[in-house]
């Protein structure tokens, strides 16, 4: 069941803030620069840029990493696992990226702007979504399951 | 110079929405979704329309199709090697990079011209 716990903000520290901000601007001005010298096509590559994925990989494995220390425990490779299975989210959300992307493409000359853009972000949502509730029942996670064992069984109901 | 600071701006309050949507959100499966969120596109776009008009924008989404499908690869990779090697999870990201990279500009390259 998916869980929200407006509690976890506060574990993330302000300098981590900071670089995810730092990160995302710089991406985005990456982006505009990119397209304004080398032209849309160049340019639009940087738009499904991987600005918080690597911190918030980071990110997991190091508060992953606090959590098992204080009881006394390494909690390296549950860290690694916990960042593991953040990735595989994120190969799931990139999926509803491609349905984002072709969405803008077909629909944006022809209709409104902004309505276009609410609706691909609607649709990301629900694609992302769907395939993560797909991989839960296993109906394509299966290898992955077994491979990581018991040990990731645990994981994923964190 | 405004241009580029009103970009650094939105797309860092994009980027850190998004962020902390994944911090609070459980499992991290779950959240890891919110790592692959379109919002340097959301940041980019708005601006982009704002000023070069819906069919430059439009270009840009067909070539971010591209970079999506190698984001797909990326991830899944950079998953692959933190469940099976002994890397943290910053190395192994930066390390993976090129996947992107490489898959992003080969596609774009396959296809130039014909999106």
């Amino acid at each position: 069941m998916v869980e929200f716990r407006i509690s976890a903000l506060k574990s993330t520290r302000p300098s981590e803030y900071l670089a995810r901000f730092l990160f995302g601007g710089a991406a985005t001005v990456l982006a505009g620069i990119i397209a304004k010298h080398y032209g849309a096509a160049l340019g639009g590559l940087f738009l499904a840029f991987p600005a918080i994925f690597p911190c918030s990989a980071t990110l997991v494995e190091s508060h992953e990493k606090k959590r098992k220390r204080r009881i006394g425990k390494d909690g390296t490779r549950r860290g690694r696992m916990a960042a593991s299975l953040d990735a595989a989210g994120a190969a799931l959300g990139a999926v509803g990226l491609v349905a984002f992307a072709a969405l803008l493409w077909y629909l944006l000359p022809r209709y409104n702007a902004a309505l276009v853009i609410a609706a691909a972000t609607l649709v990301w949502a629900a694609v992302s979504v769907a395939l993560w509730h797909l991989r839960r029942k296993r109906v394509f996670g299966l290898r992955v399951i077994q491979r990581t064992g018991a040990h990731a069984r645990q994981f994923s109901n964190r | 110079m405004t241009d580029l600071i009103v970009r650094f701006l939105v797309g860092g309050a994009i980027v850190s929405v998004f962020a902390m949507l994944g911090d609070v959100l459980r499992p991290k499966s779950f959240a890891g979704l919110f790592s692959a969120a379109p919002s340097v596109a959301l940041a980019t776009v708005t601006l982009t329309i704002h000023k070069e008009g819906k069919p430059y924008a439009a270009q840009e989404a067909a070539s971010m199709l591209l970079a999506a499908v190698a984001f797909i690869v990326y991830a899944a990779a950079a998953s692959y090697v933190l469940r099976r090697y002994r890397c943290g999870a910053l190395l192994t990201t930066i390390v993976t990079m090129p996947v992107w990279i490489g898959i992003s500009l080969g596609l774009w390259w396959i296809t130039q011209g014909r999106l």
